[in-house]
């Protein structure tokens, strides 16, 4: 087992009695990449800020490799930070602002010049030591920010939000650069982020945050593939939530209809959620379905389709590639091993209809709009 | 160019015309005069003597050790004038640096709050705060009352070089507060907590990171104040006994005797002066401006 670096013990914070942060317990390894995913607002920053130093915690410890470091101010934390959008020095050159933790070392001449010019080539920016950084671009900003918060040799890096500022393209880009920096410094990064795209194809461990409580930690394909209730589901890519009882281990019902399942462990007759990922649903001709219902909406997203699906009233979304026409009468199959079972939470009920799903929206209001002209 | 940049050009030349109208009459067509006058003589003619006079012109002292020696009057005067300035505007700089910077990170309500408070004494004309502070500062005001009756010692302040300036700064403080506020309500918190990230203390943040950003505030609040502080001459005359005749009383008082043509060429080499001196100062703190320095 790897050694952990930062551990949070029962940390609460409140803002003027707005509980921000409940109960936060999490153990950050040496050399993980861990990435702080939630809506905003869930205290995902607040957490990043305890880290630094730059907020303090009504209750509970912050360890730093075993020691409590609750006080201790950002600038003797061995930990750097690389800011929502950037916070670089607008006074000095891209060549001081990678130095200033250096020159506050008072460190050697000749070592500023090496490290700097190895943290800019790091970063594909030799070349631009004497430019002011007001005048680079945004994904520029971005690796001067990151070779900035480097070039101390911290053993924690803290992101918050870095790529959010960043067009698409630039954004996937770097999502790359930032995970190859991370393996090639062997830093441990924390990173924040309100994009689960983002947090599945960066980390190496996902911690889901929501109302200021963690929702579950794990590696990607854990998130992804065994949710830990419906906020988690919901959150992390598409998902169909829906009522279900426990029959026995590896059977479920759900839409009037008795499934074969993988998970056990369950109460017998136990109310559960089920989720059933888009991609995993199959369309088949309506009598060979275990589920059957009408097409409402079909949106062509390029890979594939976008259906959703009428179920006894519950809104199914279906990501497929064969098409299906709207008002089509058709069968669902669902394997075994893609319906995954949850216990009830308090988020049961909240997520997973697609009733009032943003492109239903859409037509509506198209429709509306071209009425009224 | 084209009918559209054309008919652009025509509505700002229109609209800015009133301005450009005030700027000639009431800025460039006065200093021309100055400059007139202070070339000038009685009948108009071209002359340099008043420029001349100003470096040349000698009056009798006595020295120290109590013997008549002939000085260089408006050299002393000057010398006086700025010696003044520089320590008001730096008593100015001193107290308004630090106190800028405390309301800027204050809550937008308290911000509100002082700088109102701070802008009040401005609404009161600038004769009545200075006779405010005659009263204040005599032997027999406000200052020695309260001091006798707490059983201390009386001070005498009033005719003093301290009078002049305790009356020089406070009438030009807001004007170093202001400029020096409004650049540190913009400089951006993050930046402070980043040089916190990269291991500076607050004393580094304030060297590092504060200090050169709000040069331009410094470099304008230092220009607010010392133009005016330079140039005064009701404060020496009221607080200072007039014991301390600084150039504005020469201007004054030549302007007053009838002497245009003299006070317009001490009026002159003061702005020359001043003028050289800003230069100097904002080349020197050029490269503190945001954009970095030029590469």
């Amino acid at each position: 087992m790897a050694k952990k670096i930062i551990e949070l013990k029962n940390i609460t914070k409140s803002f003027d009695g707005q509980v921000v942060l409940d109960d936060i317990c999490l153990d950050i390894y040496d050399n993980e990449f861990l990435t702080l995913l939630g809506p905003s607002g869930c205290g995902k920053t607040t957490l990043l800020r305890l880290i630094g130093g730059f907020e303090t915690p009504d209750a509970g410890d912050i360890l730093f490799l075993g020691q409590r470091i609750n006080d201790l101010p950002p600038h003797k934390r061995n930990v750097n930070t690389v800011f929502q959008r950037y916070a670089l020095f607008p006074h000095l050159s891209v060549f001081e602002n990678v130095a200033f933790a250096l020159r506050e070392r008072k460190a050697p001449r000749e070592e500023i010049e090496a490290r700097v010019e190895e943290m800019l080539s790091m970063v594909a920016l030799t070349g631009f030591e004497n430019r002011s950084v007001t005048r680079l671009s945004g994904g520029q900003q971005q690796r001067v920010a990151i070779a900035r918060a480097l070039v101390g040799r911290p053993r924690v890096l803290l992101l918050d939000e870095p790529l959010a500022a960043l067009d698409l393209k630039l954004r996937k880009d770097m999502q790359q650069e930032l995970k190859k920096i991370q393996k090639a410094t062997g830093v441990t990064f924390v990173f924040v982020t309100h994009d689960q795209e983002e947090a599945l194809s960066m980390s190496d461990t996902i911690v889901v945050i929501s109302e200021g409580r963690i929702q579950q930690i794990g590696a990607s394909t854990d998130v992804y593939n065994e949710p830990k209730n419906a906020f988690v589901a919901d959150f992390i890519g598409e998902s169909n939530i829906v009522d279900g009882v426990m029959l026995a281990d590896r059977s479920v019902s759900f839409s009037g209809h008795t499934f074969d399942c993988v998970d056990g462990g369950f109460e017998r007759n136990e109310p559960v959620d089920v989720v059933v990922r888009p991609e995993d649903v199959d369309i088949v001709p309506e009598d060979k379905g275990m589920l059957r219902g009408v097409v409402t909406s079909v949106t062509f997203m390029g890979v594939h389709y976008e259906v959703i699906v009428d179920i006894g009233g519950f809104k199914w979304m279906i990501q497929t590639t064969d098409f299906v026409d709207v008002d089509e009468r058709i069968g669902l199959y669902i394997e075994p091993d893609a319906i995954h079972i949850m216990k009830k939470s308090e988020y049961s009920g909240l997520y997973g209809d697609y009733a009032s799903f943003s492109n239903e929206f859409d037509e509506l209001s198209d429709a509306e709009s071209e009425a009224e002209e | 160019m084209n009918d559209r940049s054309r008919r652009r050009s025509l509505v700002t030349g229109v609209t800015s015309a009133p301005y450009q109208l005030w700027a000639v009459l009431f800025i460039l067509v006065p200093l021309a005069f100055v400059a007139y006058y202070a070339f000038t003589d009685n009948a108009f003619h071209f002359t340099t003597a008043n420029i001349a006079r100003f470096f040349t012109a000698t009056s009798p002292v006595t020295d120290a050790g109590g013997s008549p020696v002939q000085v260089r009057t408006y050299m002393v005067i000057a010398w006086r004038s700025v010696k003044l300035a520089v320590i008001a505007t730096a008593v100015c700089l001193l107290l308004g640096y630090p106190l800028a910077y405390i309301i800027s990170r204050a809550p937008a309500k308290v911000q509100k709050t002082m700088m109102t408070l701070i802008m009040i004494p401005m609404w009161m004309n600038f004769l009545i705060r200075t006779y405010a502070w005659m009263t204040i500062l005599q032997d027999t005001g406000i200052l020695n009352n309260l001091l006798a009756a707490l059983h201390l010692r009386r001070v005498h302040i009033i005719g003093t070089q301290t009078a002049v300036i305790i009356g020089m700064v406070y009438d030009y403080l807001p004007y170093m507060i202001l400029p020096l506020y409004s650049i540190m309500a913009k400089m951006d918190h993050r930046l402070i907590e980043a040089a916190r990230d990269l291991g500076c203390a607050p004393a580094g943040v304030l060297r590092r990171v504060i200090l050169p950003l709000s040069m331009p505030g410094v470099v304008n609040g230092v220009t607010m104040v010392l133009i005016p502080s330079i140039s005064t001459f009701y404060i020496s005359q009221k607080l200072g006994d007039g014991m301390f005749f600084l150039l504005g009383d020469a201007i004054e008082g030549q302007y007053v005797a009838g002497n245009l043509h003299f006070a317009a060429a001490i009026a002159f080499i003061l702005m020359v002066a001043l003028l050289a001196a800003m230069a100097l100062m904002r080349r020197l703190t050029g490269k503190y401006t945001y954009g970095g320095a030029a590469a």
